[in-house]
């Protein structure tokens, strides 16, 4: 008889796939998180058709937001709706209950959340590209800011989701709480609306989170560097970007830790 | 027999609610022992602690030798050799029973064999179907599947057959007597008396966060030796007579009645009856 328990990243990658495979069952979570990013890219741009700059479309503008979005819609909202999901039905509880190692199932949903997030980048590249004349960039340097956005991104939406899947008290508030934070900080952010043109105590509030960096950064990517000039700061501040994606990696990791609740709340 | 689970003055309060008050109880290995009680007797708290998911405020708690409150790797090898049914659970709705079973099992350093666990728990037919298609029978029998794939030696049980209909709670009750008689040393709490009948060696009867008596099911509060009574019809009313020598008494009836004795029934104290007594008697 063995005793050797089996290893927290073997059980973590039989995790992602499981949870692959539930994600994809759920009608509701592939529209949700996969097709209404489409419909909002289908919407804003066939409404506005306006040149933001010479070779700058408002498509251009918005996929850069939107692939930002990407990145909340399938980590801090995936997350934060569906931990609190999975704590109400028992699922967190029974899982506590067996010799699996917690890192495990933060390794399933990191999974999870990778595949559905490339998925959605592609899926919005692709309809951006053949639908709304996006172009894509062509310099390396461009692409490697592009990659490190979509991981540190991605992580630190992730590890914010699961800070955040303690302040839902239940399944039935899990979206109502974490939708509109979402919705409203994409407003906030100039996903939907170019960034200058909003109030400026709404781009202060949005200065906090990482949402704005996340967009602006992908803003560096997507548009020309002549766009730059037209940014808050008359650059596109990519070290200070990175710095404020590392703080909140830091602020959501300590958070996650401290709050992170297996069982429901006993009334 | 060695006892597999050993509590001594178990203590725990919610705030100011007191509601485990010095508990103590000890279960052997290969036995089935259940707790009953009302709701809000602490069964539920004390389960908990027992398996690691409260600590308790104060008292001596082992299982299988080790204090539940451990956390760490040590905590992960313990748990390893429990197993867990847990309340309603509503999860791995969108999973087959053969895709849940057979993900639980890579947890285990020494699960059983998948398909052995689906046909034990009576799952054959269900095997490829989803776990949101099933009954609520089948879905509480896939539960005990999840929590007795990694060979647990002890397996808690908590109300495990609640809102079974009849025929589905005995296919249960013999699904538990076989994993007692493979050796599984198994906690049970209920709330139906009867189950507790059927299955339990030894049941606690717990009330306000004390143990009122723990003995057999056919000993509890003295039934053993409980009077019977004796029920006939006279004319238009029902009599009745609570008697130690059941026998003797029917037969001066029957040579009062010189045939037929109508509607005679003996009636001796259910378990219901006793535990009904016993927590009537504590909420005086």
């Amino acid at each position: 008889m063995s005793n050797q328990l089996p290893g927290a990243l073997a059980i973590g990658i039989k995790r992602g796939g499981l949870e692959i495979k539930q994600f994809f069952r759920q009608k509701e979570s592939v529209v949700f998180t996969l097709l209404f990013p489409l419909i909002l890219l289908a919407i804003f741009g066939s409404v506005f058709t306006t040149k933001l700059a010479p070779g700058v479309t408002f498509s251009q503008y918005f996929v850069a937001g939107m692939i930002a979005s990407a990145l909340v819609n399938t980590g801090f909202q995936q997350i934060a709706i569906f931990i609190p999901v999975e704590r109400d039905l028992g699922a967190l509880k029974r899982l506590r209950g067996t010799p699996m190692p917690a890192a495990s199932y933060f390794i399933g949903k990191a999974i999870v959340v990778t595949v559905s997030m490339v998925i959605q980048v592609v899926l919005l590249l692709l309809a951006g590209v053949i639908f709304f004349g996006v172009t894509l960039p062509t310099g390396a340097d461009k692409w490697i800011t592009f990659t490190a956005l979509l991981i540190s991104g991605s992580l630190v939406s992730t590890i914010l989701g699961v800070a955040f899947s303690s302040v839902p008290k239940n399944a039935r508030g899990a979206s109502a709480i974490v939708s509109p934070v979402v919705i409203i900080l994409q407003f906030f952010s100039g996903v939907f609306f170019v960034f200058t043109d909003l109030p400026k105590w709404m781009q202060q509030v949005a200065a906090v989170f990482p949402l704005k960096w996340l967009t602006q950064g992908m803003r560096s990517v997507f548009l020309p560097d002549s766009f730059a000039k037209r940014e808050i700061a008359g650059n596109w501040e990519t070290g200070r970007t990175f710095a404020i994606i590392g703080i909140w990696l830091i602020v959501g990791m300590v958070l996650a830790i401290r709050t992170f609740k297996w069982d429901r709340d006993r009334s | 027999m060695n006892s597999v689970i050993e509590v001594k003055s178990l203590r725990k309060s919610y705030g100011d609610l007191e509601v485990v008050k010095g508990l103590s109880l000890s279960i052997k290995s290969g036995e089935i022992f259940a707790i009953l009680g009302p709701n809000g007797a602490g069964k539920t708290t004390t389960v908990e602690i027992l398996e690691g998911f409260r600590t308790a405020d104060s008292g001596e708690i082992s299982v299988l030798g080790t204090d539940p409150a451990i956390r760490g790797g040590a905590a992960l090898a313990w748990r390893n050799r429990i197993g867990i049914v847990l309340q309603s659970t509503q999860d791995t709705a969108e999973l087959t029973v053969r895709e849940a079973i057979t993900h639980f099992a890579s947890y285990y350093s020494n699960p059983r064999d998948v398909n052995d666990v689906i046909s034990l728990v009576g799952l054959a037919e269900k095997a490829d179907d989803r776990a949101r298609t099933l009954s609520g029978g089948q879905r509480r029998r896939l539960d005990v599947g999840l929590g007795i794939i990694g060979r647990p030696e002890v397996l808690f049980l908590d109300e495990p057959t609640t809102g079974f209909d009849p025929e589905a709670r005995r296919a249960f009750w013999l699904l538990i007597k076989k994993l007692k008689e493979e050796g599984t040393t198994i906690l049970l709490t209920t709330h139906y008396l009867d189950e507790a009948e059927a299955l339990a060696d030894r049941v606690a009867v717990m009330n306000r966060g004390e143990i009122l008596e723990i003995s057999t099911p056919a000993q509890l509060g003295g039934r053993a030796h409980a009077q019977a009574r004796v029920s006939w019809r006279e004319g238009e009313v029902i009599e009745s007579e609570q008697t130690d020598s059941p026998t003797e008494f029917i037969k001066t009836l029957s040579s009062r009645f010189s045939g037929e004795i109508p509607e005679l029934s003996v009636h001796r104290p259910t378990l219901e009856d006793i535990y009904l007594s016993m927590i009537g008697a504590t909420n005086e």
